[in-house]
């Protein structure tokens, strides 16, 4: 005989120990990301390619650019690793390589988040 | 309980492939590739913070036929994983779950991938001398 209640013995306890943060989040930055890769891609191709050094700080410095640059860090890597979870999740049997990845790839992503944001500060203010 | 009659995910040498399973692995596959462009794109704007000689390695690495190559995957894979997350967006508003409304929808994605990375690419090969 259960003296739980239904709700009591499913909340917080689904396979993947979570609820609905990690889909919802996924769906935000996704949502976001839609503008800002096209900004990106169409930035990119139609001023950098074979630039040099001073035509991308030029660039990467102008009006709100630096805002775009790092929200779409910010939104790609958030995304990146929700979505590099999923398949580790998916395709791991053991706890220990699954732990061992997702640590990997979470903090992986937040270093490279970091780097990038500070590279974009710094190509925005000068060295 | 296990129950030995619940569906099971699809055993993938005997499951016929059809658009919609395709997309699918097709949504994964270019996102882990995307996850990729993710690092380039941060080794490239890391490389603008280090000066001109670091700047003119990364631009050379990226503008070789390889670089040129892995860019233009990437620009498939960005452009793919967009159309298709609209479509992932719009399942998720309840829209277009009916089998044909999803093949259309499908269909739909893959043109609008293949033509997006071909404007890319008559865009860029047009404005510059890259070859």
């Amino acid at each position: 005989m259960q003296m739980r209640s239904h709700l009591g013995r499913v909340r917080g306890l689904g396979s993947s120990n979570n609820g609905v943060q990690h889909w919802w989040m996924q769906r935000l930055s996704g949502i976001a990301l839609v503008p800002l890769s096209l900004w990106f891609v169409f930035s990119v191709i139609g001023l950098l390619i074979n630039a040099d050094l001073a035509t991308v700080t030029n660039w990467v410095g102008q009006h709100y650019n630096p805002v775009l640059l790092i929200l779409f860090v910010i939104c790609m890597f958030h995304h990146a690793q929700l979505g590099l979870q999923v398949v580790i999740e998916d395709y791991t049997r053991s706890e220990l390589t699954k732990v061992t990845l997702l640590v990997t790839v979470k903090l992986a992503a937040l270093l490279l988040c970091a780097c990038s944001i500070f590279a974009v500060i710094r190509l925005t203010f000068g060295a | 309980m296990a129950n030995p009659n619940r569906p099971l995910s699809p055993h993938l040498q005997v499951y016929r492939p059809q658009i919609t399973s395709i997309l699918s692995i097709t949504h994964r596959a270019t996102g882990i590739a995307l996850a990729g462009g993710a690092v380039l794109f941060s080794y490239w704007i890391m490389a603008a913070t280090y000066g001109p000689d670091a700047f003119s390695t990364a631009q050379a690495v990226l503008g070789s036929w390889f670089g040129q190559f892995v860019l233009w995957g990437m620009t498939f894979s960005l452009f793919y994983h967009l159309g298709n997350g609209i479509r992932h967006l719009a399942w998720d508003v309840g829209w277009g779950y009916e089998l044909d409304k999803m093949r259309i929808s499908g269909w739909l994605t893959v043109i609008f991938a293949v033509a997006m990375t071909v404007l890319t690419l008559v865009i860029v090969y047009s404005a510059a001398d890259v070859v």
